[in-house]
């Protein structure tokens, strides 16, 4: 089977799938080919944040990023209820990074002033609150003895991970973007300026390639002039039952969904694509949530489950457009969740005008390969 | 099977059970009807599957919530209630 396409998108993930349907609201109808259920993704495997707080320590750029796509997340929320009828649980709470001891509370301090410091507008608008701050934050919650404060981010927020991929792959097809699961891409060939996209099934002709394959990436990216390397990193999560909701907050090691389960997390562990869990992991993420709450000592674990992250060597996304082949984009980052909201706005309006501007230019691989 | 019975409590009210019943199998038995309401919608639920896949079967037995009454043997006096809404963190 050969056909054409006005343009492919490679990968059907968080990324993947709010390019193609930025790019399907302007107009384009983006073939998206993806692997199937037994692909390695990240996109169902997350803690759902819509995170700034650590993120772009060293690089500025990245915060602002960031901050813009948070900035963005209520409206798109709002536009994919509305589209599609699907939900993402969204909400801007505030975020949190529990401080258990002094010494905690004097390193969170510090990344704090430092990352305030690092950057004019300061994008984050964090701040150090302390015991009393949590308690009137969160009246229904007992904390533990523990818990001297917190590190808080007005901007941050949270959202159901899987909601988001449906309402993504909803809004995308809607709006005109073809979804092809078990269609894994194995070569991609330039050729006269086009692109002949390879899989099992036949080859697409395109004038224009978005490489957006988390951890697929590695395998396809020299094909196409690209040199990132996607790194993975394992994150373990322990799940209880569905409890009554108690008001809180989101933080990076726990957060109460809507539906009312607990999700504890969280490790960074080099192991490959190793998906596994151990129970060594999970003795130490609950031990660390009962010191934060308790209460939660009585919970009853019901799940367990480990995701891989796509990490660069910096941890900062890389978005840019292959100096060897013009019309091949590529887009990788840890945080497809939180930048969901950026990347089917202002990402695809770069890759749609062909343009990666002077916002964009930061993320260019080359900061990697320098020394 | 055995002839021996044991006596329980499902939801305060004493039913003679056999001894190696289910507690969700004495919940049936005494015609409790639902035995649980569904955390999300308030929905009433009842055991389904009986062996300790379908989770549908939760209950608050001796005073701990959301236990699995089909994989819960039944013993002389056991409290077996109904769990009713989401379980409270506490």
């Amino acid at each position: 089977m050969n056909e054409t396409a006005e343009c492919v998108v490679i990968g059907g993930g968080v990324v993947g799938s709010a390019i193609a349907y930025g790019l399907a609201k302007r107009g384009v109808k983006p073939l998206v080919l993806d692997e199937g259920d037994g692909a390695i993704r990240s996109s169902r495997v997350n803690f759902g944040l819509v995170w700034l707080l650590g993120k772009g320590d060293g690089m500025p750029a990245y915060g602002f990023w960031t901050r813009r796509s948070a900035d963005l997340w209520p409206a798109f929320a709002e536009e994919l209820k509305a589209y599609t009828g699907v939900d993402t649980c969204y909400v801007k709470s505030g975020g949190l990074s529990y401080c258990l001891g002094e010494a905690e509370y004097e390193t969170r301090s510090e990344i704090v002033n430092r990352m305030r410091a690092q950057a004019e507008n300061d994008p984050y608008e964090a701040c150090m609150i302390d015991r009393r701050d949590l308690v009137r934050l969160m009246p229904q919650v007992n904390f533990g003895p523990d818990v001297l404060g917190a590190s808080y981010g007005p901007h941050d927020g949270h959202v159901s991970p899987l909601n988001l991929l449906h309402a993504l792959h909803a809004a995308m097809t809607k709006a005109g973007a073809t979804y092809r699961a078990e269609s894994p891409v194995t070569e991609v060939r330039p050729s006269g300026g086009r692109f002949e996209v390879h899989t099992a099934k036949g080859v697409v002709s395109t004038p224009k390639v978005v490489l957006a394959a988390g951890h697929g990436t590695n395998a396809l990216e020299s094909d196409l002039g690209f040199d990132v390397d996607v790194l993975a990193e394992r994150g373990q999560i322990l799940v209880t039952e569905r409890m009554a909701p108690v008001g809180l907050l989101p933080a990076n090691g726990v957060r109460q969904t809507a539906e009312g389960t607990f999700l504890i997390g969280t490790t960074n562990e080099d192991v490959g694509y190793d998906t596994s869990t151990t129970p060594q992991a999970g003795a130490v993420m609950a031990r660390r949530a009962i010191r934060v709450i308790p209460a939660l000592a009585h919970a009853r674990i019901v799940r367990t489950w480990a995701g891989l992250r796509t990490l660069t060597k910096d941890g900062c996304p890389v978005y840019e457009e292959s100096a060897q082949y013009p019309g091949a984009f590529l887009a990788t980052c840890h945080s497809g969740v939180t930048l969901a909201a950026i990347h089917a706005n202002d990402l695809t309006e770069a890759i749609h005008s062909g343009k990666l501007g002077a916002n964009i230019e930061p993320f260019h691989s080359t900061r990697l390969r320098a020394q | 099977m055995t002839s021996e019975t044991v006596t329980v409590y499902v939801d305060g009210d004493p039913v003679d059970v056999a001894a190696n019943a289910s507690a969700a199998a004495a919940a049936l038995q005494a015609g409790l009807g639902y035995t649980r309401t569904c955390p999300i919608t308030d929905e009433k639920r009842a055991p389904y599957c009986m062996m300790g896949i379908c989770f549908e079967c939760l209950m608050v037995i001796d005073g701990m919530p959301s236990r699995q009454a089909c994989m819960v043997k039944v013993r002389p006096g056991m409290r077996i209630d109904r769990q009713l809404g989401p379980r409270k963190l506490q």
